[in-house]
């Protein structure tokens, strides 16, 4: 299982508090574990991606493991340890104020 | 005794005002969606209790929200159940996909520009069915759904009505406004923020620019072109559906032939800048504008707040004051943030930037502020319920 942990705002919206769990296919990607996720919380769907063209929102960072995998291409192998479920897969919104 | 539901969407939240027929004891009840952008509420006229809501923001897109007890719980429309093992999941409520070869319009510096999905402007249920419903969208086109807000579909032969020369303003270019006739289901009018005000006469199959008599010197190189006018606003009252009234961006105008023509009524009004405009419940020609300094300057005349309304279907115009704030005031009051209700006197509301919503019940003799400290107001819906 991956754990995903989801900005305040997607909480509310798929109605979940704290960390989440998905059982991710083989290969363990990016997109597999998005994939995970809006198949879970189908409300999720097309506010971390586009809808038609499955680009990442520009708002919407991916940080896994002190990295940013916000520009990395959806096939992306996840780091190990968000695999083994020791790190979580950090799905954030960008900050934005002035 | 009737009851009064006032569905407000701000800048960070939805809320709803409630009170009984005299309409001076209001609860407030909210922020629904608290650190969303709600665009706009609006309740179907078939079954006041389910309620559409547009639920947008730069970080996270475009949601749509259904209630079915009158806005006490809410649901994306899809029900967003757990797919089974295998299932595809669900979750189309918010999936705005352009029909076909999606084109382009024209983009700021005067190249072509794909048509890009931003979120949902206006919501405007069935007059008949409460699964039916049209959404007025960013970048401009319509959206319908039949089955509750699960799915959309474009009805796309609106951007065939020239949209290749449509281009965007300052505040995007979006489908603003859409006006169902009650006489006619296959007609409807729709305005588009600098395209101009379009017409449907086969249930959305064809378009039509309805623009003739709009005249906009300062913002188009051809002041009377086909399409290209900043419309802002349009209104019609239940019983005279061929009879509209339109707040442009400068200039109030009328129409007698279903917008065939157009002809300026803005009379002795201070300024005919602005951005809603609303018919009386009961008075076809009695007609409401609130006045803005200019394009540059987006806040009332002088600092005074001040409806203007015109019983004589435009042209004579008189300011309605009493309870409105008369000197200081430098809000805006926005293009959907205005509606009637529809007792004896009419009820009429209007929410501005500053997070005051305004209501009036005596058709605007009188004003008094049912909440001033929202968020920025966006929009305004009136419900009025048994």
């Amino acid at each position: 299982m991956i754990r995903v942990v989801l900005p305040y705002h997607l909480r509310t919206l798929a109605r979940v508090d704290g960390e989440v769990q998905v059982e991710v296919q083989s290969p363990p990607t990016l997109c597999a574990v998005l994939d995970a996720l809006e198949a879970r919380y189908p409300a999720l769907r097309g506010t971390i991606r586009d809808h038609g063209t499955l680009k990442r929102r520009p708002f919407v960072r991916f940080f896994a493991c002190k990295e940013d995998l916000s520009l990395e291409p959806p096939e992306t192998k996840l780091p190990d340890a968000v695999v083994e479920g020791t790190e979580p897969f950090l799905i954030v919104g960008a900050m934005a104020g002035g | 005794m009737s009851k009064i539901r006032v569905l407000v969407g701000t800048k960070k939240g939805a809320f709803i005002l409630t009170s009984d027929g005299k309409r001076q004891k209001w609860t407030v009840n909210g922020p629904h969606f608290a650190g969303w952008e709600m665009y706009h509420l609006k309740g179907s006229p078939a079954d006041p209790d389910r309620i559409y809501a547009s639920q947008t923001s730069g970080w996270f897109g475009q949601v749509i929200q259904r209630s079915d007890d009158g806005g006490k719980t809410w649901a994306t429309p899809d029900g967003a159940p757990v797919p089974t093992p295998g299932e595809f999941p669900k979750g189309a409520s918010n999936k705005f996909v352009y029909e076909g070869d999606v084109g382009t319009h024209k983009w700021y510096d005067g190249t072509q520009h794909p048509w890009e999905f931003k979120r949902v402007w206006h919501l405007e249920p069935s007059l008949t069915d409460p699964d039916t419903v049209y959404a007025g969208v960013e970048d401009a086109a319509i959206f319908k759904t039949t089955d509750g807000g699960k799915t959309w579909h474009e009805l796309s032969s609106l951007r065939k009505a020239k949209g290749s020369l449509w281009q965007p303003g300052a505040g995007g270019m979006a489908v603003h406004t859409i006006l169902l006739d009650p006489k006619n289901a296959d007609r409807i009018y729709i305005a588009i923020s600098a395209a101009g005000a379009f017409r449907t006469d086969d249930g959305g199959k064809t378009w039509r620019p309805i623009n003739k008599g709009l005249k906009s010197p300062y913002e188009l190189p051809d002041p009377d072109a086909e399409v290209g006018h900043c419309v802002h606003r349009i209104a019609m009252h239940p019983s005279r559906p061929g009879v509209l009234f339109m707040q442009k961006h400068w200039d109030v105008l009328r129409s007698d032939n279903a917008g065939d023509m157009w002809t300026d009524v803005g009379g002795n009004l201070p300024s005919d800048f602005g951005f809603p405009i609303d018919v009386h419940a009961h008075e076809p020609e009695t007609v409401y504008v609130v006045p803005i300094k200019s394009d540059s300057e987006h806040f009332p005349p002088d600092g005074k707040l001040r409806v203007y309304r015109s019983r004589t279907g435009g042209n004579e115009w008189e300011a309605l004051t009493k309870g409105l704030p008369q000197k200081d005031c430098y809000v805006n009051i926005l293009r959907d943030a205005m509606a009637v209700d529809s007792l004896e006197p009419c009820g009429v509301y209007f929410g501005t930037t500053g997070g005051q919503v305004y209501g009036s019940a005596d058709s605007g003799d009188t004003w008094k502020a049912i909440v001033r400290d929202l968020p920025a107001v966006y929009s305004v819906e009136v419900q009025t319920l048994p």
